[in-house]
This record gives structure tokens, C-alpha cells and sequence, in this order.
């Protein structure tokens, strides 16, 4: 693709897709719906954490239900620790 | 001593909502008119904010009062609004009627016939939307790349590289519609 035709895309584009108007607004105050949406899920955990927990347990158990399965693979375990 | 707005800044990392609210009213604008020139959909602009300073106040304590505010309530914003982006179906994307409605001041140009930025707009609806963020903040924006690389939590090299791929990518599925840009 030349610099021609990309500034020819580039052109079209901002044709197709017109700016938006800086000076816009939302339609109404918005802070209300915040403070509701904070009272609905005060303590909710960061993004990612439950999963990550979630995660972090199942591995564990998968370890444990291995070690018992193979006894036998603790101390190799154990040795690359 | 601190100034006001170190001291407001200061207030919202310990979880103060009147200083959250200070903040919330000096910034929403700002934060508004960034996401929506991301999504380019009034109403889900207006959701986005809800969820985008609902995340901004969860996080509030990993805020670093020395750093500036928006730009760091500009990348969850736009994290959010990415989320939006993946979740929603491309054919489901810019139709007409949103074109029409999106605050603009822009006008036209009647040597590009309306099919044409039609169909420009349905096939940039189809591109990843890593690459249409990029594109859209950079091209129909002009945001500095720098602004849109600290928004997306990317190099300035990153953001020009995704705007040449969207661009690219763009130029393809316009010809493989039979038009020649």
C-alpha cells in the first residue's frame, strides 16, 4: 500500500465516520446512576481477582489430588522447588 | 501545602465519595467525549461512563495521587469501552441512523458518494477492535498518538503500527467490495 492510498483510506474514513462534536454532553447527570451502581456491588472484587483465585485454587487442588495419586513424585517435586 | 487538588486526589485514594465526586464532576465531560468517540453511540457513551467511574472507584486505592487524574480515568474509560466493543457483534455496529445521530460538526463530502462512506463504515466496524480504537482516536480524532497510546496502555510505535494494520485491512475488504480507494 502506497502513502497515496493510504491517506486516500485515511480521507474516506473521516468521511465515513465524521468526528465527534467536542462540546458534547451527556444527556442527563450521570453521578446518580454512579452512586447506585457503587450501593449495588460496594465490595466487589477488582477485575480479574475472583478469577484469578478461582484459578489459583483449582491448581492448587490439582497438585494435591496428583501428589496423592503419585507419592512417589513429591521429592521430585520437592527437588525442582 | 498541598494544593486543593492534591488534597481531593488524596481524598478519592482513601475512599472519600465527596472527593470522588468532585472529581467525577470536574472530569465527566472530558471522559464522556473520549468514550464516545470510541463507541460513537450516545446512549452506550452514556452506560460506559457509569460502569467506566464505577471501576475508576473500585481501584481508587491503587490511584497514585502524584500522577494526573485523567489520563488515568481516560485508560479505564477506554478499557471499558474496549470491553463494549468485543461484546457487541460487528453487523450490529454504526448503522446509518447512528452516523445521523452522533453529535458532529462535520459535513460531508459530496465527492464521496454515501454507498461508499457506508460501506466504509460497516467494513471498519468489522475490524478488530483493538485496531478500530486505535484508527478512530488517531484518524477521524486526530488525537495525539501519544494520548492514544497512554489511553490504551501501549507504545506510541504500537498505536501507529494498529493504525496502518486497520487502515490495510480496511483497503482489502473495501476492494474485496469492489471498491477502489
Amino acid at each position: 500500500m502506497t502513502k497515496q492510498e493510504e491517506d486516500r483510506v485515511k480521507q474516506i474514513l473521516r468521511e465515513s465516520l465524521p468526528p465527534v462534536d467536542p462540546e458534547a454532553e451527556p444527556s442527563r447527570d450521570l453521578w446518580p446512576a454512579v452512586l447506585r451502581r457503587i450501593d449495588a456491588e460496594p465490595d466487589a472484587a477488582a477485575p480479574g481477582t475472583a478469577r484469578q483465585n478461582w484459578f489459583d485454587w483449582a491448581l492448587l487442588a490439582g497438585l494435591v489430588v496428583f501428589a496423592a495419586s503419585f507419592p512417589a513424585t513429591i521429592p521430585v517435586f520437592l527437588y525442582y522447588l | 501545602m498541598p494544593e486543593r487538588s492534591e488534597i481531593v486526589l488524596d481524598r478519592f485514594r482513601q475512599g472519600d465519595l465527596d472527593a470522588f465526586e468532585s472529581l467525577f464532576r470536574e472530569h465527566q465531560r472530558s471522559v464522556y467525549g473520549w468514550i464516545l468517540r470510541i463507541v460513537r453511540d450516545p446512549a452506550a457513551a452514556e452506560d460506559l461512563m457509569v460502569e467506566s467511574f464505577w471501576r475508576i472507584h473500585r481501584a481508587h486505592a491503587r490511584f497514585e495521587s502524584a500522577r494526573a487524574f485523567e489520563p488515568w480515568a481516560r485508560r479505564i474509560a477506554t478499557r471499558a469501552a474496549l470491553d463494549w466493543l468485543r461484546a457487541r457483534r460487528p453487523e450490529s455496529s454504526l448503522t446509518d441512523q447512528d452516523v445521523a445521530d452522533l453529535p458532529s460538526r462535520s459535513v460531508p463530502d459530496p465527492g464521496i458518494a454515501a454507498e461508499v462512506r457506508q460501506k466504509t463504515a460497516q467494513a471498519f466496524a468489522r475490524l478488530p477492535p483493538g485496531l478500530r480504537i486505535a484508527a478512530v482516536l488517531s484518524v477521524v480524532e486526530e488525537q495525539s498518538h501519544k494520548d492514544v497510546a497512554a489511553a490504551l496502555g501501549i507504545s506510541v510505535g504500537a498505536v501507529k503500527l494498529r493504525v496502518f494494520r486497520a487502515i490495510r485491512l480496511l483497503r482489502k475488504d473495501l476492494l474485496q467490495q469492489g471498491i477502489t480507494p
